[in-house]
């Protein structure tokens, strides 16, 4: 049987200077190993660290919003004007004639950073909404979507392994067969006809009832296309661990199916499920981004990065921080969460940290 | 090698069956409601309405609804909701934009992951290696439109770069030179993509290579150190980076060129499905579906036909 010791699985960083102090722990687990490889690795830390900082910043979207813009997500100010250094700036351009030469009208104000007292950080889009606040609620919108997914993806890919792999026979191929043939999709093209069909009337089957408004309809799309991309390989490290010894010790102890499965199978893959967590929410990030740009994820009027992005397309060349600064903001959060996967499947991996000697 | 081709192609035919009932369900069925009224589109009449329940027997059961819709793809019936073209001509149309994007990007992606895969390894833990790592992770972490969204508005919109055309498609045939100088940056944006990720995949192969015995033996019996990089070692790094890429180019197909058809205003097939999106024209988004779908099989058939012929050892007798 796993004992207590074996199926830690604190990260907890006390737990591990209790162990460098005081020595009083003998038996050193996987995760206090992997912990201490992880901690020396300051640019992986590093760049969780700006993970968390951007959904920290993501989340106080609400209050930025009420206190210090002072305008909502959605809240058109076209025609309005805005006070910098004591003047009066109209948000959207007029256009005609000033001193003596045309100029085209539309054409929103660009990124204020501090002169206007919190207002247009990031300049307005051509409806006169701020883009700073909508920066925010997209990404809201975009991570919710992204992390969502990624667990509900990875949950499911995880129990349909977990369930393949133990009983193997009849159940591993029909579990087999799902994954082979969402996997025969191409992604994007899969989650586009999802996304649309979905986006008509939204989903009413089984008794389940999701609005075609809903932010739902993206994540359930990106969690199902994208389900045999971490239940392929889950499957093929438990069907090898299933042949161990200690598989065989538990069964003979009288462990039971659901034993077996969560308390000795899923310890010894938990760590690659940690490593694909955290990846995978950065390639969710990425599908959700080009769902929306193409209209098949998020809908408006709620924001995400990508439909921000779709949105600023047309103006790159009067407008061009529209399509460049939620850009930026994808980049910088997919960013870190690859680095910091990375990371982690060094501190786990041992045999990563092997290959690097060479 | 014919049991083996045999199996694999009876494997293709049952998934092809499953992924075109699946694509039934998506269409016809989730949405919801009547799809009649769908089909016919803005401006049906009561008559065409009754026509198209007529013709995909949507009074019948599924089965037969199910059939009538392959028949209605496969006979080239299909018709666009919105502007009443017909979907099968239209992706036609966009075909040659679309392989000569992903060809084109994807000789450049392999050409370059291996340069940098090898340099890479050769170097491994040194600052050229560091360099590369990072620039994989960054061309990983970056949305693929938006970077061509940034490439147009740096090189062909911006007045003292504007080195390249602004987009668009010029057929091969039409005029070879304004079809390679359109293509450089869609290529370029789409290659840099993978460029990163096949550097990384190809440097832990050659890293786990060179400690076999073969390798230690070469260099044992004295042959100069590129000889046993080229013929012993990348020789057989690079059996893995083929199927990959032969997976990749498929999906990419499926998936990023859609993305830089969309931004580069190519015209593809993949513009053709994307556009689609905006005005919920479901047909011509099935019928790309369906037939990249069935491409991409019959493509995973012959990558494995050709990992066979590649490694002797996984041939099956």
């Amino acid at each position: 049987m796993a004992t207590e010791s074996t199926t830690d699985f604190s990260l907890d960083p006390a737990a591990a200077l209790a162990a460098e102090e005081g020595g009083a722990i003998e038996g050193k687990s996987p995760w206090l190993l992997a912990w201490r490889r992880l901690r020396r690795n300051y640019v992986a830390l590093g760049f969780l660290l700006l993970f968390v900082v951007i959904v920290t910043l993501c989340s106080l979207a609400g209050p930025y919003a009420h206190h210090i813009a002072k305008t909502g997500p959605n809240d058109n100010h076209l025609g309005e004007t805005f006070v910098r250094n004591g003047k009066q700036i109209p948000v959207v351009s007029k256009g005609g004639f000033i001193k003596g030469q045309f100029k085209a009208g539309g054409i929103p104000v660009g990124p204020q950073l501090w002169h206007a007292g919190g207002k247009y950080v990031f300049g307005a889009d051509t409806q006169g909404r701020d883009v700073a606040v909508r920066l925010l609620y997209g990404g809201l919108n975009s991570l919710k979507v992204g992390i969502g997914s990624g667990l509900i993806c990875t949950l499911f890919a995880l129990v349909l392994a977990l369930l393949a792999g133990y009983y193997g026979g009849w159940v591993d191929w029909v579990i087999a067969r799902f994954f082979d043939l969402i996997w025969a999709f191409p992604v994007l093209l899969l989650a586009i006809a999802l996304g649309t069909a979905l986006s008509i009337n939204g989903f009413h089957h089984f008794g389940i009832s999701i609005a075609s408004g809903s932010l739902w309809i993206p994540t359930l799309v990106i969690s199902y296309v994208l389900i045999p991309y971490i239940g392929r390989p889950l499957r093929g490290q438990i069907l090898s661990l299933r042949e161990k010894e200690f598989i065989e010790a538990a069964t003979a102890q009288g462990a039971g199916g659901i034993r077996v499965m969560f308390t000795e199978l899923l310890p010894n893959i938990a760590s690659s499920v940690l490593v694909f967590f955290a990846l995978i929410i950065a390639n969710n990030i990425l599908t959700e981004a080009g769902l929306s740009f193409l209209g098949a994820g998020v809908q408006p009027p709620n924001p995400s990065w990508g439909t921000l992005i779709a949105d600023g397309q047309d103006r790159i060349q009067t407008a061009p921080w529209l399509a460049i600064i939620p850009g930026i903001a994808i980049v910088l959060t997919v960013l870190a969460l690859n680095i910091f996967g990375d990371g982690l499947r060094d501190a786990l991996d041992p045999r990563a940290k092997v290959r690097m000697e060479h | 090698m014919l049991p083996f081709l045999v199996r694999r192609l009876i494997g293709a035919f049952l998934v092809l069956v499953a992924v075109s009932f699946i694509t039934y369900l998506i269409f016809v069925k989730i949405p919801g409601g009547d799809p009649a009224p769908r089909i016919a589109g803005r401006l049906a009449t009561d008559q065409n309405i009754a026509d198209i329940r007529q013709k995909l027997h949507l009074n019948d059961p599924f089965y037969s609804q199910y059939w009538a819709m392959m028949q209605s793809l496969f006979t080239g019936t299909l018709k666009s909701y919105s502007s009443q073209l017909n979907v099968v001509s239209e992706i036609k149309r966009g075909i040659p934009a679309t392989l000569s994007l992903t060809i084109g990007a994807g000789i450049i992606w392999l050409g370059f992951g291996i340069l940098v895969g090898v340099i890479s390894a050769v170097t491994a833990g040194g600052l050229s290696d560091r360099v590369i790592t990072v620039l994989a992770l960054i061309g990983i972490s970056m949305p693929v439109f938006w970077l061509g969204l940034i490439a147009r508005y740096l090189f062909a919109e911006s007045h003292p770069f504007s080195f390249f055309p602004d987009g668009e498609y010029v057929p091969l045939t039409q005029n070879p030179w304004q079809w390679f100088v359109h293509l450089i940056m869609p290529w370029t944006v789409l290659a840099v993509l993978s460029i990163g990720f096949y550097g990384r995949v190809l440097r832990s192969n050659i890293l786990d290579t060179i400690n076999e015995d073969y390798v230690r033996t070469a260099r044992a019996k004295g042959l100069p150190p590129r000889r046993v990089l080229v013929k012993h070692v990348l020789r057989n790094s690079l059996i893995p980076i083929v199927t990959l890429f032969g997976l990749d180019f498929a999906a990419v197909i499926g998936g990023s060129a859609i993305l830089t058809e969309t931004v580069f205003n190519l015209r593809g097939v993949g513009q053709y499905a994307a556009d689609s999106v905006q005005s919920l024209d479901l047909p011509p988004i099935m019928g790309v579906t369906i037939y990249a779908t069935f491409f991409i099989v019959l493509f995973s058939v012959v990558v494995d036909l050709l990992y066979a012929w590649l490694d002797p050892r996984i041939r099956p007798t």
